[in-house]
């Protein structure tokens, strides 16, 4: 294998599983160490810069992080990092957060921008282009902003003063907020002569199910993201007593919860996957179980039965799923069927994006599923002029990808709107790497790595839960259990950085690492690298990391798929050959705006939270 | 500073025979300087005890004082052990083995602790062939006292302050060719390829073998200068005899083929397979080996690998005809059979 190039910020980057995983790429193990030293306001800036809405991530959160989290593979349980990511929100300062937010340019650029929807996309690009004197008119069709995160979410996991706070941070940046207003036409929007125009609309459009009785029922079926909608502005304030779900979805989850809460006595969940299968977040199945709420996994929609006039009852045929070697699901009957009685149904089968609004001759283009052609990288469409982001842009996905896409289309808009390129201008990654040595056996980091098992979050007792749609459920961790969370980390920033020409090849790295890394042995191709390493390699996915050749003729290489990141190697190391540095990786946004590394500096817990 | 290792292996690591992965032959943290080869040879320890499928608990671990007779505190932390005075490591062995003779007996020394303080046991413990591994762990140099030379250190060797050594250095390995040991190897600890079968065949040999091992101290003797170094070690360094230890029940396949092969079995039926520089070389003569080492010698090569083995020899319990019973297990009819027997005896002499 040729030599690893470590000067490519995309190679560290990888190694810090948790952050390569995430969209926006938010420097996790970094405010996770920031939480571990009480610096909860510090730790919410760094969330801050690359997410936008820590607090509501904290609590909303997809998580792509933690499957990918290298304690995952070597301990039972990942880092419970979405909850830590609350502690920051919980526990900042907030007057600390309102003096370190940007400042926003009193002389404006002179450019117009139009956001369709309130969501987490639109939100973010005005985020990133209110500070570099862009002028914003936020359109959207409801009294608040926050999009999904605001109609979809209830109450009782995102409580309105978090979202609002986190809300407010980008409209308080001077955001033209033109709210109560549905956008009709984009073809109007255009001829007010925005300089841009970034479509952030979500996929609005709850699918609906078309079994024998749908018409029938009708006055009791409801589509799953319209009725949590209606729930959330108080249009829906009730839901008779017995209540079936259909869908295994995250919807799902938050559509039994709600009804459980506004009158729901009997509520089941149906779904036609096995339990295991369904596209909930399993904390989320759990928290659902929790409450009450039977899952009926294997369970098909057959017929709504309705009797005199009103839904009485659905039924469902039991089903089996079998996959095939290449894991081709096949879902056959059983023959059995299963009624299950029901004042109401729920619809949470998925949803789709819906463009009436977009006339298609303004030069955008529209290609499969009617969805519009956008370019991957740069959010633009084929009207150079019309951006989109977050569901509207490819479909389906979740708040943090969202956010993902609000800074790259806020870089295109700026590097359009600057006359520049917006494939070949776009900024490189902010990076940083230095030694975290502070003696011959000390470093800048809690090197050793402890034992302690996952931490649980508290919650408030079922029945005082389910008392009102807007108490919030789940406690969040206090500061101490936050603490033993936040020591799990494994700091897979912290790297082991080897030079080539100080290694002595004697083995003190090989011997010491506890899970058998770092193999000292001839060179050959990955495949035959990989089998003659000290420890099994099976995880392709995970790179070697190659030293150029030793004075022996050996390589130096390292399986980077369970590295501890503990520092053992460089702590044996007689010559300094291995050491411990922090790498920073941080997406630069719109207007090469500065990285978090200021964060750092900035260092110190503020007065409240000493006290604290 | 880590005071401990994380408790957290590799979720694949292989296991042995008895189901054990290599950490239940693990020991505390090394508290050696951070390159120190003994550390190494610790490693290899517990690679070659796992490899054996032995079970830490039957393992005594031996030694006198020094730095190398603090690493049995890095391996095996499951065994026994013994850290006794300094020299005295083999007599202290010869005790534990007569009252038990089933552990596998790993003394860990020095050359201070061997060719100095510790000659006349070393002397004595070979001429009994005491089943034991004896482990040197040699780096030249008194290590734990400021690098002062030792008695292995090579005449002209110059210390790390620049003194030259004036004085003659033993050679351990032909000290124990001459004293009739069975078993005599040569080793770097810079090279576990060669170092665990090693370790592997010293462990399953009945009698008393020793290994020799060049064991760099980076704090004192890693200079330019020393041949003790590592690099002067990789240099100067030439296997006369490389082997593969291959138990009983395996195929046999030597992966390091050079020269001509010749497989050895040992006592237990294991045997050792040998690839060697040149056919003119028999590991199982020791005039020849003795030849050969004095000829590396002239020539400024370090022989190392397997020198010498006598794998069907009378150890220590067969000579003294100790029974196969270890006595710690003997209950007292057995070992004092009563007023009868022993008129028995006396009747038997009259």
């Amino acid at each position: 294998m040729k030599a690893t190039d470590i000067s490519n910020p995309e190679y560290f980057h990888k190694v810090v599983d948790c952050q390569y995983a995430c969209p926006a790429h938010t420097p996790v193990p970094e405010y996770i160490r920031l939480i571990g030293q009480r610096r909860y306001s510090d730790a919410y800036m760094v969330n801050w810069e690359s997410n936008v809405f820590p607090g509501v991530l904290g609590r909303t959160c997809d998580r792509p992080c933690e499957p990918a989290c290298r304690r995952g593979r070597v301990d039972e349980e990942p880092v419970a990092i979405c909850r830590l990511k609350r502690v920051a929100a919980d526990h900042k300062d907030d007057a600390n957060i309102a003096t370190r937010l940007p400042a926003i340019p009193a002389k404006k650029n002179g450019k117009r921008i139009a956001l369709i929807g309130a969501g987490p996309a639109s939100l973010t690009v005005a985020r990133d282009l209110m500070p570099l004197g862009y002028e914003i008119d936020l359109y959207d069709e409801n009294a608040k902003a926050g999009g999904f995160m605001r109609s979809q979410i209830p109450s009782f996991r995102l409580p309105e003063e978090v979202l609002d706070q986190e809300v407010g941070y980008v409209l308080d940046m001077g955001v033209t907020q033109v709210f109560n207003t549905r956008v009709n036409s984009l073809r109007e929007i255009l001829d007010k002569q925005y300089d841009a125009v970034f479509v952030g609309t979500g996929a609005p459009k709850g699918k609906d199910l078309k079994i024998p009785g749908r018409e029938a029922a009708d006055a009791n079926v409801h589509i799953g993201i319209n009725w949590l909608e209606s729930v959330a502005f108080e249009h829906t304030e009730n839901i008779g007593k017995k209540v079936v779900i259909v869908g295994g979805g995250n919807t799902a989850m938050d559509c039994c919860r709600t009804a459980k809460r506004i009158g729901g006595e009997e509520v089941t969940v149906t779904v036609r996957s096995t339990y295991e299968a369904m596209k909930a977040s399993p904390w989320e199945k759990d928290d659902t179980l929790a409450e009450g709420i039977p899952i009926l996994a294997n369970h098909s929609p057959r017929e709504f039965i309705v009797e005199d006039g009103k839904l009485v009852a659905m039924t469902f045929n039991v089903v089996e799923s079998s996959y095939d070697e290449n894991g081709k699901r096949t879902i056959t009957e059983t023959g059995e069927i299963v009624t299950v009685e029901c004042t109401d149904a729920i619809m949470a089968i998925g949803q789709d994006n819906a463009f009436p609004w977009i006339e298609r001759d303004l030069g955008i283009e529209f290609g499969d599923w009617d969805m519009p052609v956008v370019d991957k990288h740069s959010f633009q469409s084929t009207n150079q002029k019309v951006f989109f982001g977050g569901d509207a842009a490819f479909g389906p996905e979740n708040i943090i990808t969202a956010v993902a896409h609000g800074h790259q289309a806020a870089i295109s808009m700026d590097l359009f709107l600057s006359g520049k390129s917006v494939h070949d201008d776009r900024p490189a990654p902010g990076t940083n790497l230095v030694s975290t040595k502070m003696g011959i056996h000390e470093w800048a980091y809690d090197s050793q790595v402890i034992d302690d098992d996952r931490q649980a979050s508290a919650h408030l007792p079922v029945e005082q839960a389910l008392s009102s749609r807007k108490i919030e459920s789940e406690l969040g961790f206090s500061p101490e259990i936050a603490f033993t969370e936040a020591e799990r980390c494994l700091n897979c920033d912290v790297q082991t950085v080897f030079v080539e020409e100080k290694c002595i090849e004697c083995d003190g790295c090989t011997d010491i690492c506890p899970t058998n890394c770092i193999t000292f042995t001839e060179n050959d191709e990955e495949e035959n690298l990989r089998h003659k390493l000290n420890a099994p390699s099976n995880n392709k996915e995970q790179d070697l990391y190659v030293s150029y050749g030793l004075p022996t003729g050996r390589v130096m290489v390292k399986d980077e798929d369970v590295c501890l990141h503990c520092g053992l190697c460089a702590e044996r190391c007689p010559t300094s050959a291995w050491d411990m540095q922090k790498y920073l990786y941080t997406v630069t946004k719109a207007g090469n705006q500065p990285a978090p590394i200021l964060v750092e500096q900035a260092g110190r817990r503020t007065k409240q939270e000493e006290a604290a | 500073m880590s005071f401990y290792k994380p408790s957290f292996r590799h979720p694949d690591s292989p296991t042995n025979a008895l189901g054990l992965t290599r950490k239940a032959y693990e020991g505390g943290i090394s508290t050696l300087c951070a390159g120190c080869g003994h550390d190494s040879i610790s490693a290899a320890i517990i690679q070659a005890v796992w490899g054996l499928n032995i079970e830490p608990h039957r393992v005594a671990k031996m030694s006198g004082i020094g730095c190398s007779s603090k690493s049995p505190n890095y391996f095996l932390n499951k065994a026994h052990g013994f850290n006794s005075v300094h020299g005295r490591m083999p007599s202290v062995t010869t005790g534990a083995n007569v009252a038990n003779r089933d552990l596998l007996y790993i003394g860990v020394s020095g050359d201070g602790d061997t060719a100095s303080i510790g000659m006349g046991q070393f002397a004595h413990v070979i001429r009994r062939n005491l089943n034991m591994t004896y482990i040197v762990e040699n780096n030249g140099c008194y290590g734990l006292t400021k690098g002062q030379d030792s008695a292995t250190a090579d005449e002209g060797t110059q210390s790390k302050k620049g003194k030259i050594n004036p004085f003659e250095a033993i050679d351990l390995v032909a000290l124990a060719l001459e004293l009739g040991a069975t078993f005599v190897a040569r080793s770097f600890s810079g090279d576990k390829q060669q170092l665990v079968p090693l370790l592997k065949a010293a462990m399953s040999h009945k009698g008393f073998a020793l290994i020799d091992i060049v064991s760099p101290c980076v704090t004192f003797n890693n200079h330019p200068g020393s041949t003790k170094s590592y690099d002067y070690t990789r240099e100067h360094v030439e296997a006369g005899a490389v082997v593969d230890f291959v138990p009983m029940a395996q195929e046999i396949t030597l992966d390091q083929i050079q020269g001509s092969t010749q497989n050895v079995t040992l006592h237990n039926g294991d045997s050792v397979q040998l690839s060697k520089l040149s056919d003119n070389y028999d590991p199982t003569d020791r005039v020849r080996a003795i030849q050969t080492l004095h000829e590396h010698k002239a020539k400024d090569r370090l022989l190392t690998g397997l020198i010498y083995l006598e794998p069907e020899s009378e150890n220590f319990h067969d000579i003294l005809n100790i029974p196969d019973t270890p006595l710690n297990q003997l209950d007292q009819t057995t070992l004092c059979p009563g007023s009868d027997a022993l008129a028995q005896i006396n009747q038997g002499l009259k």
